[in-house]
């Protein structure tokens, strides 16, 4: 155990030098069976070559900074254990369908925008005031959007989505995920409000439930099923008379 | 020079922060309100906050018995006016979370749900299943994107607080991104950057936990106040050091030694698993060193043991433990006991700052984690830090608005020469550094080995000696240290090498603060000096950066109103 190694491949990119990513190799001790890949880029950061850059935190798969293409699936990387590669070599690159900023940091900026524009907020016509105490809210009304609301903003989905792969104007499933948790919401009243951004949006209609986004999620959200609940939603808004449409 | 420039401006992106950002808003909504974290905020470690927020909200309840049993928890080291007026508004936070969307847990009429917490005598700790930090976190940052005067510069890295005339003005700051460093001002300023458990080598605490407000502040002349209180909580995964809720024993779990006793009966006979974090760690520590633990690979644990709870409480309140046993550990925590031993998770200590947040430094506040309002004394009471990042977090967003109004603009003249000062400090001692030859990496793991073992759940003269001369050592290294990054774009062995900087200053505060205080109370174990000694040592430490490395300490009392200091039986 002692002397097992495994063969990390990360990708390599400085813009003020580099004209394009490039993949460097490193062969590290494996000394631990509970070691995850992020761990080995650590334990390279530390003792190999500390000019490696990637975001890490939390390492309990919540913060959602680590997410990374590992052996070509998204994850994240504090959750992706060695010892299901080796002895095969790992393979780490920056995740899919983003902008690359450096090495294995992703450009997510546009991510922060989508979210924002989806109003991820309570909206009421009208604000109870703090003294009125809180909300009344069951369980099964809890249930209803619980899942959407597991989202830790890793990017995973957006790595595996095709549709994003082309457009990437494309709200994409998190952000789409996100805007359900909220019309789910038996507090929230701003279901009109966020419609006509969801539903205008570039892409949801390309979407053809492929559901590689739910598949990948880290979090069991299923942001697949919340695009095609948008799109019903949408319809019906189309379909039922002025007085019913909310 | 240009330079962005804000009314109050918020360091740090996390629970307390955010909060901060938006009661400023909220008190004066013509208020500019710049927020400055070198995470995007949602990652900031709010967000692996599992068990829940403490507050009064329901009618067998009372101020005077979460106050009491804050205080209590505290081994009489809080500040019994600011735990009192803290009790008070933690039940008007809760609501708001819930009025922002905070899925808190219902009871069946649909009421905001509470659980049962180490030293709270009554359930009082309210919760979003076992992801409470994950919840609000994700709550106050969306809600604060609705509110278009906060202006964020996320993964921006403060290097230094600009102050003038003792009056804080602003920071400098680099952006991650494109490098480059720039002023930002402000009228006043607002510390949130959380704790600095990445000091230690096993800590429940995220990579970016390296107590960076802390150091601000010590550097711009602050005090830090008792540095020496350290909160090991009881249950962290061994290896990784993966936080494992206290709510577990909330809702009902056991913990057993080898020999399968609930050895806390000898601990703490009336509380048992809900005794507070600090004795319960110091039981586990006994018991390890008296052959009662399991040994692993990853050394000594205790079982934690859930099987009895049955799979639909698990499902319904633990559900995010049972999914990092499936995924960390390979266990499934409804048929197996889960291995924990007792792990860094908070610090008590803080940025000296009033109830208002207020730091003796004009202009600058401090709040949650970094800050020490007098709150939590010698232990943090579970639930209490959510709720105190709200509370504190809401009471210095307010005061530093209302400074800000009646503060005089920051100009130009001072900041651009602070500024190029400042700029040219880094890109000297670092980026420019040649000839170094010590790895930051590995002064780093040498300082959190040393960390663990001087001044961990119980400490010595001895230890805590040695390591200040270990820290000593370990200094002089970091001055040869070699920065393998040449690049100005997100350059983190850059800010692996500032973050050391910081962490290696206050760890100096914590091991002389430690040796200094001659008893033990809290969370503050001496071998050498096992019994509290109220009659020297009923006061805050106050440790202030001095050109040396020890700190200058100073001692304040502390301030009693109704509860006079007992024996602290459980």
């Amino acid at each position: 155990m002692a002397d097992k190694r495994i063969t990390i491949q990360t990708t390599r990119f400085d813009p003020d030098k580099d004209e394009r990513p490039r993949l460097q190799s490193y062969d590290i001790p494996f000394s631990d069976e509970s070691m995850v890949v992020l761990d080995a880029l650590n334990y390279i950061k530390a003792h190999v070559d500390g000019s490696l850059s990637y975001r890490w935190s939390c390492r309990m798969g919540i913060c959602g900074s680590c997410g990374m293409m590992v052996n070509g699936t998204p994850k994240l990387s504090c959750s992706a254990f060695l010892r299901d590669y080796w002895p095969r070599p790992v393979v780490v690159k920056p995740l899919n369908n983003f902008p690359i900023v450096r090495d294995l940091v992703i450009d997510m900026e546009s991510f922060m925008d989508k979210l924002k524009s989806i109003k991820p907020w309570i909206i009421r016509k009208q604000e109870i005031p703090l003294g009125a105490g809180e909300h009344r809210q069951t369980t099964s009304q809890i249930d209803d959007f619980k899942q959407f609301s597991q989202c830790i903003n890793c990017m995973l989905c957006y790595a595996a989505c095709p549709v994003y792969g082309l457009n990437n104007e494309f709200l994409g499933p998190a952000a789409i995920a996100l805007a359900r948790r909220y019309n789910l919401d038996s507090r929230d009243q701003g279901t009109k409000e966020r419609l006509p951004v969801i539903a205008d949006s570039e892409g949801i209609w390309e979407c053809s439930f492929v559901g590689e986004c739910s598949v990948v999620c880290p979090k069991g959200v299923d942001p697949a099923k919340a695009i095609q609940q948008t799109k019903l939603d949408t319809t019906m808004r189309f379909v039922l008379p002025y007085g019913n449409r909310e | 020079m240009e330079f962005e420039s804000y009314d109050v401006l918020v360091v740090g992106g996390g629970l307390a922060g955010i909060r901060a950002a938006i009661a400023a808003v909220e008190a004066n909504p013509r208020v500019k309100v710049g927020m400055v974290s070198k995470v995007y905020p949602m990652r900031s470690h709010t967000v692996s906050a599992e068990g829940g927020a403490a507050a009064v909200l329901r009618p067998e309840d009372s101020y005077e018995t979460h106050a009491f049993d804050t205080i209590k928890g505290s081994d009489y080291l809080a500040d019994q006016d600011v735990v009192e007026a803290f009790v008070r508004e933690a039940p008007v936070e809760i609501i708001q979370m819930e009025h922002w969307g905070c899925p808190w847990s219902r009871d069946p009429d649909g009421k905001i749900s509470a659980r049962p917490f180490g030293g709270m005598t009554t359930w009082r700790t309210c919760f979003a299943a076992d992801k409470s930090g994950f919840h609000m976190l994700h709550t106050v940052f969306q809600t604060s994107l609705k509110y278009p005067q906060i202006h964020r510069h996320d993964e921006a890295f403060v290097t230094k607080l600009l102050v003038e005339d003792s009056r804080c003005i602003g920071v400098v700051a680099f952006d991650m991104r494109s490098g480059r460093f720039e002023a930002i001002t402000a009228k006043s300023v607002i510390l949130a950057t959380g704790g600095l458990g990445r000091i230690y080598a096993f800590t429940t605490n995220g990579n970016i936990c390296t107590g960076d407000g802390m150091a601000l502040a010590y550097r711009a002349g602050a005090g830090l106040k008792d540095m020496e209180m350290v909160q090991f909580h009881p249950t962290g995964l061994p290896f990784t050091g993966i936080l494992i809720t206290e709510a577990v024993r909330g809702e009902g779990g056991y913990l057993t030694n080898n020999q399968g006793e609930r050895f806390l009966k000898r601990y703490v006979p009336n509380k048992m698993e809900l005794g507070p974090r600090d004795i319960i760690s110091r039981a586990m520590t006994t018991e390890f060193e008296e052959g009662r633990g399991f040994e692993g690979p990853h050394g000594k644990y205790m079982h934690l043991d859930v099987r009895h709870l049955g799979e639909v409480l698990i499902d319904r309140k633990l559900p995010f433990m049972r999914e990092l046993g499936r995924e960390f550990l390979g266990i499934d925590i409804v048929t197996d006991p889960i291995p924990v031993r007792p792990v860094q998770h908070y610090m008590m200590g803080g940025v000296e700052a009033d109830i208002w947040g207020a730091t003796p430094i004009k202009g600058l506040y401090a709040a949650g984690e970094c800050a020490n309002v007098g709150l939590n004394g010698g232990n943090r009471l579970g639930s209490n830090s959510l709720s105190e990042c709200l509370v504190f977090g809401a009471a210095s967003g307010r005061a530093a608005a209302h400074y800000a109004a009646s503060a005089k603009e920051v100009g130009a003249n001072p900041v651009d020469a602070l500024l190029k000062d400042e700029t040219h400090r880094v890109e000297s001692t670092y980026l420019d550094k040649k000839g170094g030859d010590q790895r930051i990496g590995q002064i780093r793991e040498e300082m959190q080995r040393r960390m663990d073992e001087g001044a961990g759940v119980f400490r010595t003269r001895d230890g805590l000696e040695r390591l200040t001369r270990d820290l000593g050592a370990l200094r002089e290294r970091f001055e040869h240290i070699k920065i393998e990054d040449s690049s100005r774009t997100f350059n983190t062995d850059l800010t692996a090498a500032l973050e050391l900087d910081y962490m290696l200053e206050i760890a100096d505060a914590i091991t002389y603060s430690a040796l200094a205080r001659e008893e033990s109370r809290g969370a503050h174990a001496r071998r050498d000096f096992p019994e509290r000694d109220d009659a020297k040592f009923l006061k805050h430490t106050l440790a202030y950066r001095t050109d040396e490395l020890a700190p200058r300490l100073e001692y304040r009392d502390v301030r009693i109103t109704n509860f006079q200091p007992q024996a602290r039986t459980y």
